[in-house]
């Protein structure tokens, strides 16, 4: 499963697609939208996609979790739109036989995405707001 | 054919996101080409509109594929001008 959506993720589906009867261990993680950001205090998160191709290569990111660990299967959905603190904005399952391999892909999974999918971020403030990027992302902490 | 219709003989469906749609106040533009162009020709015909595209310089992807400035367009493409993606640590 890899999909983008305009409400609320639901992480059961995730892990109703992932768990097979192979598997020792399924990894779900869950990115949140963060009071605190770079010393500001954020109201609320906008995420933009360019939908198709996010799904393609959500997809894509699968395919090399598969082909570097003994994963059984992978879903990641991710949010669009207005997102209040404290709401997902991403959800990434995993399922493997054993839970080392789980972990590795997963944290692969969540760095990969933030490479390569096509979404964006906007953190909106009481007094203005910006997309977050890589160019921002320099300055971070 | 004349000179003129020999270069814009070709159109691409291109699609803009997040910090370069709000600076170019649109989300799509169909933008005419001479054939053979590439997406470096691309960007340099809308970097005067849109000067965020090589402020903060990103990726660019024909039909739904990341490609080099290289890649050579062809009539119709849908050409993505993919800002860098969300950050988060």
């Amino acid at each position: 499963m890899f999909k983008v959506v305009d409400g609320p993720i639901d992480e059961l589906a995730l892990d109703d697609d992932v768990r097979t009867d192979a598997d020792g261990a399924v990894i779900v993680f869950r990115g949140v939208a963060r009071r605190q950001s770079r010393g500001r205090e954020v109201v609320h998160l906008e995420y933009e996609a360019y939908p198709e191709m996010a799904e393609k290569v959500m997809a894509q990111i699968g395919d090399e979790m598969k082909s570097r660990w003994p994963v059984s299967r992978v879903a990641i959905v991710h949010r669009t739109g207005v997102l209040q603190i404290g709401q997902a904005s991403v959800v990434i399952a995993v399922s493997a036989p054993h839970r080392g391999e789980a972990f590795a892909a997963a944290q692969y999974a969540i760095d990969r995405l933030k490479q390569i999918v096509p979404i964006w971020k906007k953190e909106v403030w009481s007094d203005g707001s910006q997309w977050i990027g890589w160019e921002n992302e320099a300055h971070a902490h | 054919m004349s000179e003129a219709a020999a270069q814009r003989d070709i159109c691409v469906h291109v699609r803009l996101f997040a910090s370069y749609r709000e600076a170019a106040g649109t989300n799509q533009l169909d933008t005419p080409l001479r054939a053979s162009a590439r997406v470096q020709d691309l960007l340099d015909v809308l970097s005067p509109q849109i000067p965020a595209l090589t402020r903060a310089r990103g990726m660019v992807a024909v039909n739904h594929t990341y490609v080099n400035p290289d890649a050579e367009l062809h009539d119709g493409d849908e050409v993505a001008l993919i800002p860098p993606v969300s950050g988060g640590r």
